[in-house]
């Protein structure tokens, strides 16, 4: 016998109180079934790419830094950390535009698929204080991300890729 | 009486106005911000103030700009708004044209991009329906029932871009100028009366 009940006034409330979770903590597994399969690779942001430069150096610091972005990468699939990934990064900050060269910069993964880089910090650009990053190698399919700081006085911003092998 | 009146109607548009810009102009942000960049930014504050002079002016509202002197200035300060927006979106454009182009074609990540866009062709409308009223002889009815719609838009659309946006604008200077904009548009629509072109019938329509 399932635990619901099957009178009208019962469906709906159970129907209602179904739309309200998927609402407040998204579609269960049962109903996704891109994830039966595994991790889900992560989608490009909408206006992800915009004043993307192709081969961003490597570099230690980003300008002066006073700034983190931080992420993991992992493989689509399984959600194995991938290490050695280069991961590009580039926005509106107290150095200067997205535009400027000298605003982009890159960053190896670690052993456990993390990384990190001290950039300047982000300041509103365009009406939102927002960051952008790339994977943009040939081992996976790119991805091009467009997180938004939730106040533009934070000191840090996180954005994490799972990638799919091309 | 009056003066007094009169006094306080124009105390509290200009003060809301010059409040306004002058927070912008010393919001910390303008530091890192190029010339054209600064001035695309204030372009838009400008062209919200420039909102709120217009349903003050359509309707004679401002003391000493009674109808018939309002409209005229109207005319100009819609003239100044269609001005203020070109040069926000070329500003814009030239500090990061792939940012402009994702709103101009309604693909912005931003939420309020939309809202700006929708409030950019509507004036564009309101502005060309009011240069063609008198080349293309619109029937009055034609006329004010689509400018009071299309200005609907740019009051709707323009207040929810700027309040949306995380700016140079102060937040409490541009709730105070929005809630003007959206309350001067309303007493002017519900004033003017404009919806009755709908539902009136006709002259010819009324039976003997």
């Amino acid at each position: 016998m399932l635990p619901i009940s099957t009178t009208r006034r019962g469906l709906f409330a159970a129907g209602a109180a179904f739309g309200a979770m998927v609402l407040t903590e998204g579609a269960p597994a049962i109903i996704l079934p891109a994830q039966a399969q595994g991790l889900a690779p992560t989608a490009s942001m909408r206006g992800g790419a915009n004043n993307y430069r192709p081969d961003a150096p490597v570099v230690q610091r980003i300008g002066n830094g006073g700034f983190w972005m931080s992420g993991t990468v992992r493989r689509a699939g399984d959600g194995a950390p991938l290490s050695g990934i280069r991961i590009q990064i580039w926005a509106h900050t107290t150095e200067g535009y997205e535009t400027d060269p000298h605003s982009h910069g890159a960053t190896l993964t670690d052993s456990n698929g993390v990384f990190r880089l001290e950039m300047p910090q982000i300041i509103p650009a365009f009406g939102q204080a927002h960051g952008h990053l790339a994977y943009d190698s040939d081992t996976f399919k790119t991805v091009f991300l467009r997180p938004v700081m939730q106040s533009s006085r934070d000191k840090s911003l996180k954005a994490d890729f799972v990638l799919q092998p091309v | 009486m009056t003066s007094i009146r009169a006094t306080l109607i124009w105390a509290v548009v200009a003060g809301a106005i010059v409040v306004s810009l002058a927070i912008a102009g010393t919001s910390p942000l303008l530091a890192w911000r190029a010339p054209i960049y600064i001035v695309a930014g204030f372009a838009g504050v400008l062209a919200l103030a420039l909102v709120l002079l217009q349903p003050l002016l359509a309707s004679g509202y401002l003391p000493g700009l009674a109808v018939a002197r309002g409209r005229r200035v109207h005319r100009w300060v819609g003239a100044a708004l269609i001005a203020a927006i070109v040069i926000h979106v070329a500003g814009l454009w030239l500090t990061s044209a792939p940012d402009v182009i994702d709103a101009l074609l309604f693909d912005s990540p931003a939420p309020f991009s939309a809202w700006g866009v929708i409030a950019m062709w509507a004036a564009f409308a309101a502005a060309l329906l009011a240069a063609l009223r008198r080349p293309l002889d619109l029937k009055p009815q034609l006329w004010r029932l689509s400018h009071t719609g299309l200005v609907t838009l740019v009051v709707i659309g323009g207040v929810v871009h700027a309040l949306l946006i995380d700016g140079t604008m102060g937040s409490v200077s541009k709730l105070v100028l929005c809630a003007l904009v959206v309350a001067a548009s309303a007493v002017a629509l519900f004033d003017r009366r404009t919806w009755i072109l709908l539902t009136r019938r006709k002259p010819q329509d009324r039976r003997l």
